[in-house]
């Protein structure tokens, strides 16, 4: 699991890269706290083969579920 | 082919008619956006800095950050947000603003000088595009002014509430206020007119998250375009728009508030570029999230607007080539702005490598 919370773009979607590129995880979690950085890291998983859910948390948060296409 | 977010592309068009829009009315050649003019002829009207002929309070910084606000709170974005780095974000700021002032323009009015012909503006172009990669290494290799968190509400409506106390002084105390009788500063459009134009465009800036320096950022380090597309939109509007009005002189010479003292263009806009990077987002972007209510941008803002003053009271800003009667004046950077831009590179180098950091996970 990433936790980008607090983070500002590009942060989070620096942070995925890095984690897709590190073993191309077959899925990992998100954790988000503003909608810019939901916006960007999905356009991201989405360009570089995955699915992406959004979940809306408590208190302004997302937890992305992201899943690698078959 | 990835697709098209037209938001980006719209926002992008409209920020490039309204600059048109606001150069036919008064604001200076190919100004008629520039975040770091701008920003340095209100530290000028409030008596920061004392160059006679920048000194303004522009309706179009309040309506970028007013317009903002009132979207980012329509469409429950507004959060108050602040803790990540402060100081050096004030720093990285003012380091942005004189390396932008040596150039003479911000991201965004080097895009508006480049559609309106000033081939000057290429050198600050490349010299962007470098500082952006310069920031873009830093980002791989784990750079980051770390997280911030959640505030009184209170500290976000610190930068719309003194954009609004400026309005309020230019409408009903402008004695207070200092104004240029000639130059950049004395050339303006209409406060109303200007103020709608910032307001549109920040909204819509807002919405679409349109960044000067996160487009091409996002290219390199992403292979994602969509930021890109706006910056695009921006030039080709204003180029045709200058074609049809008249107005696009191609050349070297004497292009309005521009010199041709291109490796100092380079340098500026290199430490902007790689300044914008580390802070996150160009100036423009910058207004927006401050009116989105991230204190931590607003600090960067009012670091700006000291950078500007610093600029212009240390004589590091950059000097506009001039013809008077036939008789070329050239400008340029002088030792003083030089000195300053120098500086700024080694102390963005230095923040970079002082905040590597490890990879966060939980």
């Amino acid at each position: 699991m990433i936790d980008a919370r607090g983070y500002a773009c590009p942060m989070p979607v620096v942070m995925v890269q890095k984690a897709v590129k590190d073993g191309a995880p077959q899925r990992l979690e998100v954790l988000l706290d503003n909608p810019c950085s939901v916006e960007n890291v999905t356009r991201f998983a989405g360009n570089n083969g995955y699915t992406v859910e959004v979940r809306p948390e408590d208190d302004d948060e997302y937890t992305l579920v992201l899943t690698r296409k078959s | 082919m990835k697709k098209i977010n037209w938001l980006v592309v719209c926002t992008g068009a409209v920020v490039g008619l309204a600059a048109l829009l606001l150069t036919m009315l008064g604001n200076p050649g190919n100004m008629g956006f520039c975040i770091a003019c701008f920003l340095r002829d209100i530290s000028g009207a409030l008596g920061l800095h004392s160059a006679a002929k920048v000194q303004y309070i522009r309706p179009e910084i309040i309506g970028l950050v007013v317009g903002a606000a009132v979207m980012a709170l329509a469409g429950g974005e507004f959060k108050a947000r602040a803790g990540s780095a402060p100081a050096l974000r004030f720093l990285l700021g003012a380091i942005v603003m004189v390396g932008a002032l040596a150039f003479l323009g911000c991201p965004l009015r080097m895009v508006l000088r480049l559609g309106g012909g000033d081939v000057t503006a290429i050198a600050g172009l490349l010299g962007f595009i470098v500082g952006i990669l310069a920031g873009v290494a830093c980002l791989k290799k784990g750079f980051s002014l770390g997280r911030a968190y959640k505030v009184k509400s209170a500290e976000g409506f610190v930068l719309p509430g003194v954009m609004v106390g400026l309005l309020l002084l230019l409408l009903l105390a402008p004695g207070l206020l200092k104004f240029s009788q000639e130059g950049p500063g004395a050339s303006h459009a209409f406060w109303a007119i200007a103020l709608c134009a910032g307001l549109v465009c920040g909204a819509l800036a807002q919405k679409s998250r349109l960044c000067m320096a996160g487009g091409i950022r996002d290219a390199v380090l992403f292979r994602d375009l969509h930021l890109l597309t706006g910056f695009v939109a921006i030039f080709l509007v204003v180029l045709v728009g200058s074609l049809l009005r008249g107005t696009f002189h191609p050349g070297l010479a004497v292009q309005p508030v521009a010199h041709h003292d291109y490796l100092w263009s380079f340098l500026g806009m290199a430490a902007a570029g790689w300044g914008s990077i580390l802070l996150g987002g160009c100036p423009l972007r910058q207004l927006i999230l401050a009116g989105e209510g991230n204190g931590d941008s607003a600090v960067t803002v009012l670091g700006m607007m000291v950078g500007a003053a610093l600029s212009h009271n240390f004589g590091m800003a950059g000097n506009a080539d001039a013809m008077t009667d036939g008789v070329f004046a050239p400008g340029g950077v002088g030792t003083a702005g030089r000195i300053g831009v120098v500086i700024c590179l080694v102390l963005l180098a230095v923040i970079s490598l002082a905040n590597l950091h490890k990879e966060e996970r939980v």
